[in-house]
């Protein structure tokens, strides 16, 4: 993999994005993964204001995530 | 036909599907009125069933907790895989969001791990089609290898093909051989070994290959029982692969996630991607930093304001007129018998129950009011609104909900905790949420600040309903820095379509919270009741020298560093039976049965500093018998529910010495 991957929470509103890495527990990957957040997702970023929780849409999901959470998603940039 | 003449005993069919998805819409429709409702064994989880006739037979339904996977996670998914595994269902039927259509089968995925038939619902196909996604049901089941029936339950259509499926399927369950996903590549022939070490010592009814998907997968309840199940050894080296392959979980997820993408490939088609739908238009301002704050801040008021507009008459109506003559009427029914028995029935018993009937009118509007709010989908927004402040609180955005029906009831609201995952979450939204003011100390403050502070009456309430959540904050911090220190809850929220709210669902969320008042707080304050009553009453030489009385007195220093006198105090004990009962007691001890002439002689007797210190602490005061019975049943400890009990007193007594004290130092009100 070239292109360099940044976590989930950096990314801003509007942008896309597929999910590379997901770090943290076996929980927590396991709950992530139930919602729809798995290595190869595509996602876009629907609100993200910089701090507090932040809302993606993932396999026609709207997903809400604490910073905490989104830290933990590594994911690399597309075209949206 | 009667059901005699067909199969032997009813068909069971258990109901699945993740949340929001309908599901409860498909059991009202296909059960009709003949529910039970009930609680799964041991879990204070609601278990509902029903019944009804299909093409000449009888089929039960179970309904299933809805669940996003079926992993030991959380007491609902623990509740339908063991409902599968233990009570052994002739079908199931899952219920799928055609909308969000890869996820959902993300449960299916896992469901057909276990050894049962499934017939999957696609509801809500008309929002699909809204979305611009458009599913071809009979592709779908020839890739899955199962029926699929395209349904919208909203408006009962798809429903009675559902039925007949199922029956099919469950008087030939031989024929099922759907598509299974498979593990991804790099952990295949470790699955494989897992198997193999497994082998055959694996008891009825876990299957081999479950259980060593679910040790992969790091779920605990199976790596229990596989411990138990294994000699030592054989144990060991099954240890040995999991903690090398910590990992396996992101793979099992993306094996399913990519059988998933297999199986719709053909059967979805999406012409219209990249439209603003209407739910994405609305979060714009829902979600916003600043204006989601404003509409949340407009949604309350309106709760509150319809609340307090329509039920407050009614609960007015109830107490003066309903519940007057009917004492009166006790009164005079037994004008001849002893003086103990008509005070017995006629201020303990009738006292008791006319607290419970005239906070009905109340909490049911305040309960439709939130569900209108939590079924038109507005509530996950709210929760993700006040997330960020929540998380100050060491909470997160789900507890937010809970901590809301806390404002009609606490009860409800240390029950609604139940929807947290994590343990030290629920317990700390468990211990915070006695802080919210409920209904019932809300009009004892209205009462109390109207009979000593007249014009700035409003004011005064709106500052101590402000200060009650300063206090409710700052307890949150300081626990979540002490006690749960380190406990970081993780936040992961699905925020679903907005969509029209449903008079029955909406009706369903008011009475269950409504009910859970009753069922606990009704019978306990009748209990209480009946024994305040009898301590105000016995030995019989006026309430003076009541045993109620004698205790008061004995508490005299505490009262004075509060300001309170001994009939304060006692007002203030009476209020741990229900919180309103502060007034009656006030009404007893101060002489004067009428509301306002209670008013006129409390402002004349109680200095303003007193006031003060007394509403604080009533504001404060440990939660109600009820809210205590819950707290035990929801934590299944005595400690944490003492625990949250004496919190509460030591905050209570602190701030009204604070508030008293500091009147003295100004000078202040003190009479």
């Amino acid at each position: 993999m070239n292109t360099p991957t940044l976590s989930l929470d950096q990314l801003p509103k509007d942008a896309a994005a597929v999910v590379r890495q997901l770090r943290g527990g076996g929980e927590l990957v396991h709950r992530l993964a139930a919602m729809g957040l798995t290595v190869g997702a595509r996602l876009v970023v629907l609100q993200n204001s910089g701090h507090g929780p932040m809302l993606v849409s993932v396999r026609d999901t709207r997903i809400a995530l604490g910073r905490g959470e989104a830290i933990k998603v590594l994911v690399e940039k597309t075209a949206a | 036909m009667t059901p005699a003449t067909g199969e032997r005993k009813p068909m069971l069919i258990g109901l699945a599907g993740q949340p929001n998805v309908g599901k409860s819409t498909v059991f009202n429709l296909l059960t009709g009125l003949s529910q039970h409702v009930g609680n799964w064994p041991g879990k204070t989880v609601e278990r509902r069933e029903g019944t009804f006739l299909h093409e000449g037979a009888q089929l039960r339904v179970v309904d299933l907790p809805g669940t996003y996977s079926l992993t030991a996670n959380s007491p609902e998914e623990r509740i339908a895989r063991d409902f599968i595994l233990h009570e052994r269902p002739d079908v199931i039927i899952m219920i799928a969001d055609a909308a969000a259509l890869e996820r959902n089968l993300y449960l299916l995925a896992e469901l057909l791990l276990l050894p049962v038939p499934v017939v999957l619902g696609l509801n809500m196909m008309d929002v699909a089609r809204a979305e611009g996604v458009e599913i071809e049901p009979h592709v779908l089941a020839a890739a899955l290898g199962l029926p699929v029936i395209p349904m919208e339950a909203s408006r009962a259509r798809g429903v009675a093909e559902l039925a007949s499926e199922a029956l099919r399927l469950a008087r030939d369950p031989a024929g099922f051989s759907p598509s299974r996903p498979e593990i991804a590549e790099p952990h295949r022939e470790v699955l494989a070994s897992v198997r193999a070490i497994l082998g055959e010592q694996v008891p009825q009814p876990y299957q081999t290959h479950w259980v060593a998907m679910k040790l992969l997968e790091g779920d605990r309840e199976v790596t229990a029982l596989a411990r138990a199940w294994l000699p030592g050894k054989a144990w060991e080296k099954i240890a040995a692969i999991l903690a090398a392959h910590e990992d396996a979980v992101a793979d099992i997820a993306a094996g399913r996630y990519e059988w998933i993408g297999r199986m719709v490939r053909a059967a979805v088609r999406r012409p219209r991607l990249g439209q603003v739908s209407l739910t994405d238009r609305l979060d714009r301002y829902a979600l916003h930093p600043f204006w989601g704050l404003l509409i949340l801040l407009a949604a309350f008021t309106l709760v509150f304001a319809l609340t307090f507009q329509i039920a407050a008459p009614v609960q007015a109506w109830l107490d003066t007129v309903v519940v007057a003559a009917l004492r009166a009427r006790v009164a005079e029914a037994l004008a001849g018998s002893p003086l103990w028995l008509t005070g017995l029935l006629a201020d303990g018993v009738l006292g008791g129950a006319g607290i419970v009937l005239t906070f009905l009118p109340i909490l049911l509007v305040f309960f439709i009011a939130l569900g209108l709010l939590e079924d038109t989908g507005y509530f996950a927004r709210a929760g993700y609104v006040m997330d960020r402040f929540m998380h100050h609180l060491g909470l997160h955005g789900k507890s937010f909900l809970p901590l809301c029906l806390g404002f009609g009831c606490n009860v409800p609201a240390v029950m609604g905790a139940r929807v947290i995952e994590s343990r030290s979450g629920r317990l700390l939204t468990i211990l915070l949420a006695p802080l919210v003011p409920c209904s019932a100390r809300l009009l004892v403050l209205a009462f109390l600040a109207t009979a000593f502070f007249h014009e700035q009456a409003l004011f005064v309430a709106i500052g101590f309903v402000i200060a009650n959540l300063v206090v409710l904050a700052i307890t949150g911090v300081v626990l979540s820095h002490t006690l749960f220190r380190g406990e970081h809850m993780a936040f992961i929220m699905e925020l679903p379509l907005y969509h029209a709210p449903n008079a029955r669902s909406i009706a369903r969320f008011a009475w269950a919270n409504t009910w859970s008042f009753l069922r606990k707080a009704g019978s306990l304050i009748l209990l209480i009741s009946v024994l305040i009553w009898a301590l105000s009453y016995f030995p019989g030489a006026g309430l003076e020298d009541s045993y109620l009385a004698r205790f008061g007195h004995g508490l005299a220093p505490i009262g004075d560093m509060l300001g309170l006198d001994w009939r304060l105090l006692v007002a203030l004990l009476a209020s741990f039976v229900a919180k309103e009962n502060a007034i009656a007691a006030l009404g007893i001890l101060y002489g004067s049965a009428q509301g306002a002439g209670l008013a006129e002689t409390l402002a004349a007797t109680v200095p303003p500093a007193s006031a003060l210190s007394f509403i604080a602490a009533t504001m404060l005061f440990i939660p109600c018998a009820a809210t205590i019975a819950v707290m035990r049943q929801e934590t299944g400890s005595w400690g944490w529910t003492l625990f949250g009990v004496a919190l509460l007193l030591v905050i209570a007594l602190g701030a009204a010495a604070l508030v008293y004290q500091a009147c003295r130092l100004l000078g202040f009100g003190l009479g």
